[in-house]
């Protein structure tokens, strides 16, 4: 069965290029620190969003260990590189190190609750993760506790390497932007998590793609016609944790530095959740415009709060509200909302326009 | 081990296994008047997590809802708490127990009329539109939480608040060489009043057998003319003002709370229900004991593992009875 693409779903594809395009130029585009880190992020966050789009919107389950994969990537690679020096081949070691773990603890929690309820995994997976963040930050002498880990990377992504360098041995710049070390760690993260997505985008139109949608839509069905429900959910899980996994390695190499707040954190989770909910579940693309939209609030939401929470400030209780802090609030109202009355998100409501019924 | 499992069962079976762990603590820490503090320590929070959970596991029980913003009430019923005792804080200091006792349940009540507008505002608002849809439960009553928790940090603010106690309730009595937090006891004695009031409505009325009634076969009890929706929403505001409750209970016991206070209990609530089965008091009793002197033994022999336990604590459960040590749904 072939479907002729709707209006809505090829505005929504002309916009995802249009974001892998402006994060593709983004250092010459946007030339500040600020915005190669939001860009940075960006990138990192729609890998992460997209595995847990794959478990939430293409089997129904709700996972709240994402970030405890996402968090086992990131130390593995930071812990390597700690200890074994900036070289490739402890990134290469920490990131496969990560992925082990995550891969054993996917497989130990699939079995042991996918079988039964949804809910139950739900809890199941909450506590797992709160038991991860306790962990990382008692073990001090492995994950050096509420302070993280700081650690240098291989010499490519210095900021003062040259990557290319004139006659006089300065560094070349293109449009203004030196070609250095920081440069190169930007398309690394980049490549690497176009290539994640791109993966991930080939595995949901494959035909495994098609009986998780199956499993979506109808579980008892697809286990009717014969498949089993059980193992193709944890192959799943298995899959997802494992891309969030590598996610976390990326993000690990690129902020040099890594700690409870920055790959454990429940507030990660609750982004995560916010981003693919808003973005649009099952669709993928709703990955891709859920994490630029919820980074970009992040970063200059803030800003635009702390004026608004100034113009108000003789009411009362309202400036709270409006401070930075509170930015969280306004984002959970909004998500209330969608789920109302939007729950296919985003991508998925303007996907359906123009489909003839 | 067939002989064994049978004298288990006759026994009271899964009841025995706070005792076991009573027992096993003993040998392992091998100081009688140390087992013993702990011991009533590990009761005392049992008790207030059992304030906290009863609700959540009969809310689910009866409508197949799981509240994730549960929690909530918990944090709500804390701070408020908190506010109200420092308030009546001259009454607090003063000699009279009369004026104490007064503040201190004032301040209950009040955690417990929040709870209770809470709840109802809760399940009408935010949970009635998606009755039935698992995920979407989840998603919105998660969202819920956020934006509940961002009230109380615009409201208290996010420094830990110092929660003041009336002084009877301050000290310890000695007992040989065994000291008994007065507190402790209070919070024990209030939980398992609690517990008896609860078994009493459930098992002994009319409003509990309809309650029972409706976890078993819903469909059944609406087609006999009840409306069960009705007494769904009774459920949930009793439900949340026990967590509010646990929630004002849990600021004393600690005497510093902060906004992270919901989330933290949120977990081992989970932990409790799971542990007792869905949906029955009884079982969510014995899953809060169990908890609670297994998280003081073990804070007391091993630190550093009080919170793994609790996880591994559960996943031995699970393996061994899938459902939970009592569930009221088969």
């Amino acid at each position: 069965m072939t479907q002729t693409p709707t209006i809505g779903a090829l505005f929504i594809k002309a916009v995802v290029l249009l974001i892998a395009a402006g994060l593709l130029f983004a250092p010459f585009l946007f030339q500040d620190v600020r915005a190669l880190e939001v860009a940075a992020r960006i990138c990192v966050f729609i890998v992460l969003v997209a595995s847990y789009d794959l478990l939430i919107g293409y089997t129904g389950i709700v996972s709240f260990a994402h970030t405890m994969f996402f968090g086992f990537g990131a130390y593995g690679a930071a812990i390597a590189l700690k200890q074994i020096g900036n070289s490739w081949g402890a990134i290469t070691l920490g990131t496969l190190a990560g992925m082990a773990l995550s891969l054993v603890l996917a497989v130990a929690i699939g079995l042991l609750s996918l079988r039964v309820k949804a809910i139950f995994f739900a809890m199941i997976t909450l506590a797992a993760a709160s038991v991860a963040l306790v962990l990382a930050s008692q073990l001090n002498t492995i994950t050096g506790g509420e302070d993280g880990i700081t650690y240098r990377v291989p010499d490519l992504f210095k900021p003062s390497t040259k990557l290319f360098t004139d006659e006089a041995g300065k560094v070349v710049q293109i449009g203004g932007v030196k070609l250095n070390g920081k440069l190169a760690a930007y398309y690394f993260v980049f490549a690497t998590s176009l290539a994640l997505f791109i993966v991930m985008l080939r595995m949901v139109g494959s035909p495994l793609g098609t009986v998780l949608k199956a499993i979506r839509e109808n579980e008892a069905r697809a286990e009717a016609i014969g498949y089993r429900v059980v193992a193709y959910r944890t192959f799943v899980f298995c899959i997802a944790a494992l891309v969030a996994s590598i996610a976390g390695s990326i993000y690990a190499v690129w902020l040099k530095y890594t700690g409870p707040d920055t790959a454990l954190s429940f507030a990660i989770m609750i982004d995560i959740l916010l981003m693919v909910v808003i973005g649009g579940m099952g669709t993928m693309w709703g990955a891709v415009i859920g994490a630029v939209l919820m980074v970009m609030a992040q970063y200059y939401l803030r800003d635009l709060m702390s004026v608004a929470a100034e113009a108000t400030a003789g009411i009362p209780l309202l400036p709270h509200l409006l401070e930075p802090d509170r930015w969280l609030f306004w984002l959970g109202i909004i998500f209330i909302l969608l789920v109302y009355f939007f729950p296919k998100g985003i991508a998925g409501t303007i996907m359906d326009k123009g489909r003839r019924t | 081990m067939k002989n064994l499992g049978a004298m288990f069962e006759r026994f009271g079976g899964v009841n025995l296994l706070p005792v076991l762990v009573a027992i096993v603590a003993f040998v392992l820490i091998g100081a009688p008047s140390s087992w013993v503090t702990l011991t009533i320590a590990g009761l005392a929070m049992g008790m207030m997590i059992f304030l906290m959970a009863s609700g959540l596991s009969l809310i689910f029980g009866l409508m197949d809802v799981l509240n994730f913003g549960h929690s909530a009430f918990v944090s709500f019923g804390a701070f408020v708490a908190a506010s109200v005792l420092a308030f009546f804080g001259a009454w607090l200091g003063g000699d009279s127990v009369f004026l104490s006792g007064l503040a201190l349940f004032l301040a209950i009540a009040a955690a417990i009329v929040v709870g209770l507008l809470g709840g109802w505002f809760f399940e009408r608002v935010i949970v009635k539109p998606v009755y039935k849809d698992h995920l979407r439960q989840i998603l919105i009553t998660m969202g819920a939480l956020i934006v509940a928790e961002q009230i109380i940090l615009a409201i208290w603010g996010g420094t830990p608040t110092s929660v003041p106690r009336p002084a009877f309730l301050e000290g310890a009595w000695i007992v040989g060489d065994v000291s008994v937090e007065v507190y402790r006891v209070f919070a024990f004695a209030l939980g398992l009043a609690v517990y008896a009031a609860l078994a009493l409505i459930l098992n002994r009325t009319r409003i509990g057998l309809l309650i029972r009634a409706g976890v078993e076969n819903r469909e059944m009890v609406e087609a006999l003319g009840f409306r069960v929706d009705r007494l769904f929403v009774a459920v949930f505001m009793v439900g949340s003002a026990l967590a509010a409750m646990g929630g004002a209970m849990w600021a004393g016991y600690q005497t510093l709370i902060s906004p992270a206070l919901g989330a933290e209990m949120m977990i081992v609530v989970f932990i409790v229900v799971i542990i007792g089965g869905l949906g029955s008091i009884e079982g969510t009793l014995l899953g809060a004991l169990l908890v609670g002197l297994l998280g003081n033994y073990v804070g007391f022999l091993a630190p550093k593992m009080a919170l793994a336990s609790n996880m591994i604590l559960m996943m031995a459960i699970l393996m061994w009875r899938p459902s939970g040590l009592r569930p009221a749904i088969k």
